[in-house]
């Protein structure tokens, strides 16, 4: 079942391009949007076409089941009772934990965190590693393309330290230029927040590159992945960041469970982040003794079935096989990428090179919200807004895009279906 | 969900393609802005008050067509009117949006019936109201004479 083996991840440095040359994996995408329930109806009259993932994915049956099945048969509190149920639930609690660990190539368990998300996992480490390591006049780095939730802990952070937040600007076509990126890495700065993977724009970032530089200069790398584990074969090994988040319901698992990876030299050093049951291994008034990795981050119950569904999800992508689902979204990306430019009314926003499942663009004449209410009509269900990035939306100064983002169940068809969509709006408008 | 072409009415479009009234207003009296932070919308309505009537309305800004649609027929239905009239029709044109039926003395909203099929695509109705909201932040600040700014998320 697992594609996880280090021969089968994509060399440093290994476009998609030169990835697509490579022989085809099999991809059966019918079979593949068989296994979503959810795409098997009508919306508004129409078939749904589902082109909004990069706000959160469709949960295969699989995914659906297991919480199901978790719920059915084995509810119990994890760790902590002698019974059948509570072990049963542990077992497979702290299998998702393994499941994630194998699927982005960390070390050992113990450097996977379980938290509610992406956002979670990125103010974990603000308000632990940052509160300890970040002093008045430091400096952290971020990138023009980040998510909010990649910006606002730092700001946070930054106020309540006295510390400056710098940002690598990006260019024409959504991407950072490598040597500003390295002027800005300077002897304050005391890490690096940056996205792997571009919700707004859809931009792969240099990461192999972007952490060599900055642990040249000893300074630790958090990568936001987000959008990153359901689209891109993730090794944090082999990147060697220092931390990376994950959010489960981006990758066909549910909402509300995500992970934090952390170097174990990292989290060992960094206090608590919440303060309850589960992380401590003695309490007394006058003092407590924290659990051991991974369970010191994790006070309280955690989100059981979250994890469980995490665990199905992850099973889900690797029986697609990562590299193939790659290459599938790939296709049906550069396919919509020619559609659109023939479109004299569309521009795109987020035109890199290294480019990833999401098309971004402004249609003259109409305004995102009116497109997107005119393509729901249609049963097409796109993203229109600034996609939680304020700040890259005024970079290419517009307030506003429509985003159709792709995941493994989208096909060129649901792509000709948008553009007609799109055509048929500014028939509306003009 | 209500027929495309009942809610993007050629009355829509054209105030869309068009807007009336559409400019800074010199002699404004007070003015307020709106910001609908989901969307980006922003619009800025100015009002130009003399003994309890609106002499002058206009607004500004960058939206969707239901957004300037409705701030363009709300100045061409405010103009003229006395203060008292302005928060009536605010309160109809909020009662079509919403349906709570608060309005206590429900007006004919003439040309604003228009914009009647927002309502049936609830998250759009924010779109619709943001200039209405704006302007009665703007007719607050003519009683308080404060600066306003209003938001609609």
């Amino acid at each position: 079942m697992s594609t996880g083996s280090p021969d089968s991840l994509l060399p440093d440095g290994e476009t998609l391009e030169e990835l697509s040359n490579s022989p085809r994996a099999t991809f059966d995408v019918e079979k593949i949007r068989a296994e979503f329930p959810v795409l098997d109806q009508r919306v508004n009259g129409h078939p749904l076409i589902y082109l909004d993932n990069a706000a959160t994915t469709q949960k295969p049956r699989s995914v659906i089941e297991a919480i199901g099945s978790y719920y059915s048969n084995n509810n119990a509190n994890v760790h902590r009772g002698v019974h059948e149920l509570s072990q049963r639930a542990t077992v497979d609690f702290e299998q998702s934990r393994e499941k994630v660990r194998n699927l982005i190539g960390a070390s050992s368990i113990e450097e996977i965190i379980f938290v509610r998300g992406a956002t979670e996992g990125i103010n974990l480490v603000a308000q632990t590693f940052g509160r300890t390591r970040v002093r008045a006049g430091d400096e952290i780095l971020i990138t023009t393309m980040e998510h909010h939730s990649n910006i606002v802990p730092w700001q946070m952070l930054c106020e309540q330290v006295g510390a400056k937040l710098k940002v690598v600007p990006i260019n024409d076509r959504g991407e950072i230029s490598l040597d500003e990126y390295e002027s800005l890495l300077g002897e304050k700065t005391r890490l690096v927040a940056a996205a792997h993977l571009s919700n707004a724009l859809g931009t792969i970032n240099p990461v192999h590159e972007m952490v060599r530089l900055a642990h040249e200069k000893d300074i630790p790398v958090l990568l936001d992945s987000a959008q990153g584990t359901s689209h891109l074969e993730v090794d944090v090994k082999d990147i060697d960041c220092d931390f990376l988040v994950l959010s489960g319901h981006k990758m066909y698992g549910p909402t509300g469970i995500g992970a934090l990876y952390g170097k174990k030299e990292h989290l060992s050093a960094m206090p608590p982040y919440q303060g309850g049951g589960d992380m401590i291994l003695s309490v007394t008034f006058e003092k407590t003794t924290y659990n051991e990795l991974p369970h010191k981050f994790e006070a309280g119950t955690p989100n059981i079935a979250g994890a469980i569904g995490l665990g199905a999800a992850i099973d889900f992508l690797e029986s697609c096989g990562v590299k193939a689902l790659m290459e599938h979204e790939h296709e049906v990306l550069v396919y919509g990428e020619e559609a659109l430019r023939n479109l004299p009314e569309v521009r795109l926003i987020g035109e890199a090179k290294e480019k990833s499942s999401v098309l971004s663009f402004v249609v003259a004449g109409v305004h995102p919200h009116d497109l997107g209410t005119i393509l729901d009509h249609q049963g097409i269900a796109i993203r229109t807004g600034h996609h939680c990035a304020q700040p890259t939306m005024e970079r290419f100064q517009v307030p506003a895009t429509a985003r159709a983002s792709i995941a493994c169940f989208n096909t060129k068809q649901d792509i000709d279906a948008l553009i007609r969509g799109i055509k048929s709006a500014i028939e509306v408008f003009t | 969900m209500t027929d495309l072409r009942d809610f993007y009415q050629e009355i829509i479009l054209d105030h869309y393609r068009k807007p009336r009234n559409f400019s800074p207003l010199e002699s404004a009296t007070c003015q307020a802005r709106g910001h609908n932070p989901l969307c980006g919308d922003r619009v800025e309505v100015y009002l130009h008050i003399d003994t309890g009537v609106v002499r002058e309305i206009s607004f500004q800004g960058a939206g969707c067509a239901i957004s300037t649609a409705s701030a363009s027929l709300m100045t061409e239905a405010v103009k003229g009117m006395t203060l008292v009239e302005a928060c009536a029709l605010f309160d109809s044109f909020h009662d079509m949006m919403t349906g709570t039926g608060e309005a206590s003395d429900p007006i004919d909203l003439g040309k604003l019936e228009a914009l009647s099929g927002v309502r049936q695509i609830p998250i759009r109705v924010k779109c619709a109201t943001l200039a209405w909201h704006t302007l009665k932040a703007a007719l607050e600040e003519s009683n308080n004479n404060t600066a306003a700014s209003i938001s609609t998320e």
